[in-house]
């Protein structure tokens, strides 16, 4: 603890009061810990509990309404927020409500307030023009608007057997929502990416507790960035993006995982290398093998830094314990293909011995969820393995067995419920 | 609702097409500012004074009470990771103590 007052932090962009809190918690923990206090760490806030289905205890998690523009979520770490979406939420329509959507930050210094007519988003590097971008000059720029599923990559990370370190998630670390902003590549454009560009490094407002952290910054390699497809968003479902989910601006990667879709975005670097910071070349990577899987134990297998999304599908109005009336029952629940769209979405209520097809809903898009339903027929006092498996439009499905690496990264094996019916 | 509508036809062409200007709602984009949560509960129980004056300043107790039982080297190893890549100030005279609560705690064979 003695070295904690020495390391005054370097917050530039944060308002006094948020530097303040900031110390004074610490000398608040400091006293606590001199003192040699050991006091119960019941959070006080909590008003509820929910029970994950997690195959190890802990399985409790407080339901909290604490949080800024946020309603019922489910508390995963109270600081920096982890807060995932209550899964009920994904059987009530294809998109998610910006209060329930799911929140996840790597560093506690979070700016608390934002000033729009102040906020000034940065092009720079290897570029002919740096530009200091105001909130009105983006919104100058031709208006794009796209539906996408944006899903930590470690959602459902609390399913993984061996059990690995990390936020345990259910599967709730994801949502779907209608991002409108302007195209990333118009404002590379006006800024004139320079002959021998190969990366485009994206920055937030957020920023390490601990000084000489490696603050989070990720990077698109620049075709990627350029492809027409990636969006700086100023909304999502129609209004300003709740403050914990990126306010006022954040970067959007359809089809890729959310590491990539920066938030509070302040600063786009041009590079002429390969981007060498700790977030992507060491952090969020993944064994470059099938699914991203090897042996627990195993070692020595080259890492990439995570990319595309894989198919995913889930049961929305039914949960594994469940007892339905034997007869006739609507099943029904959501799918996404990755980074293509859902080709189709099959059900079995066999444990896979044989599959049925199901209804699609809605098409918004190929980075959307899509609905699917289906009515199954239960005999009376029969057990079963309910499971539903979707193939992307690229022929990618759902694999029957889990896959495994140490970060807990990429989960889509097909899930199974234990359903009875009466 | 027409903005879906919109998104929907754009993408069946594969394509991200601006929003014609016409059918353009002016979203209101207002300066914000928040209160978050402090989350300095403290971890509980016997050993304790390590983890809670080491631990609590780059998060919340919540994330380490939240994980599953881990083998003691797993336990080592994430607070090597918490000090040498993300700059924990950590006293390393308190190490063996914070090692010992989460295998107290959190541990398994």
């Amino acid at each position: 603890m003695a070295h904690l007052g020495n390391n005054l932090p370097r917050h530039s962009i944060l308002g006094n009061s948020a530097l303040a809190a900031v110390l004074s918690r610490r000398a608040t923990l400091r006293q606590l810990g001199l003192a040699g206090l050991s006091l119960a760490a019941a959070p006080a806030f909590a008003e509820d509990l929910i029970k994950l289905p997690l195959p190890s205890d802990p399985r409790e998690r407080p339901l909290t309404h604490d949080f800024p523009q946020k309603g019922t979520m489910i508390l995963q770490r109270t600081r920096p927020p982890l807060l995932e979406t209550p899964f009920e939420v994904f059987d009530r329509g294809v998109f998610t409500p910006n209060d329930q959507f799911y929140v996840r930050w790597h560093w506690a210094v979070i700016p608390t307030s934002v000033e729009v007519n102040t906020f000034r988003l940065a092009v720079r590097g290897h570029v002919n023009q740096t530009l200091s971008l105001s909130i009105d000059d983006l919104r100058s720029l031709p208006q794009v608007e796209l539906a996408a599923v944006n899903q930590c990559s470690g959602n459902s990370r609390g399913y993984y057997e061996p059990r690995v370190a990390g936020a345990q998630w259910s599967h709730g670390a994801m949502g779907n929502a209608l991002w409108t902003g302007v195209r990333l590549k118009d404002v590379l454009d006006r800024a004139g990416v320079k002959a021998g560009a190969v990366q485009v490094r994206f920055d937030g407002l957020d920023e390490p507790v601990v000084p000489d952290a490696p603050d989070f910054k990720k990077s698109l390699d620049v075709d990627h960035a350029r492809d027409g497809e990636v969006m700086i968003a100023y909304a999502m479902n129609g209004e300003q993006l709740p403050l914990l989910n990126g306010f006022p601006l954040r970067l959007i990667v359809p089809g890729w995982y959310s590491t990539y879709w920066v938030k509070m975005l302040s600063d786009i670097e041009v590079l002429d290398k390969k981007d060498d910071n700790f977030w992507m070349a060491v952090a969020y990577t993944i064994p470059d093998t099938p699914h991203a899987s090897i042996t627990p134990g195993q070692t020595g297998e080259k890492l990439v830094p995570i990319n595309k999304m894989v198919p995913r599908s889930f049961f929305t109005n039914v949960a594994s314990g469940a007892t339905l009336p034997a007869g006739s029952a609507p099943l029904r629940g959501i799918a996404f293909g990755g980074d293509s769209g859902v080709a189709k979405v099959e059900l079995s209520i066999d444990d896979g011995k044989s599959w049925q097809p199901t209804a699609l809903g809605k098409d918004h898009g190929k980075y959307s969820f899509r609905q699917w339903e289906a009515n199954v027929l239960l005999g009376a006092k029969s057990s079963h393995s309910f499971m539903v498996r979707c193939t992307n439009q690229a022929g990618d499905v759902q694999p029957d067995a889990p896959n495994w690496n140490p970060s807990g990264f990429m989960r889509n094996v097909i899930e199974t419920l234990q359903v009875t019916a009466s | 609702m027409h903005k879906q509508i919109i998104a929907v036809a754009c993408l069946t062409a594969g394509l991200l097409y601006a929003t014609p200007a016409w059918v353009q709602d002016k979203i209101e984009i207002k300066s914000t500012k928040v209160d978050l949560p402090a989350g300095d509960s403290l971890f509980p129980g016997e050993g304790a004074d390590a983890i809670n004056n080491n631990c609590l300043a780059c998060h919340s107790a919540d994330m380490v009470l939240t994980q599953p039982a881990l083998p003691k080297a797993t336990w080592e190893a994430e607070v090597h990771k918490m000090i040498t890549t993300y700059k924990a100030p950590v006293d390393e005279q308190d190490v063996a103590a914070i090692v010992e609560y989460l295998v107290k705690t959190k541990g398994k064979n």
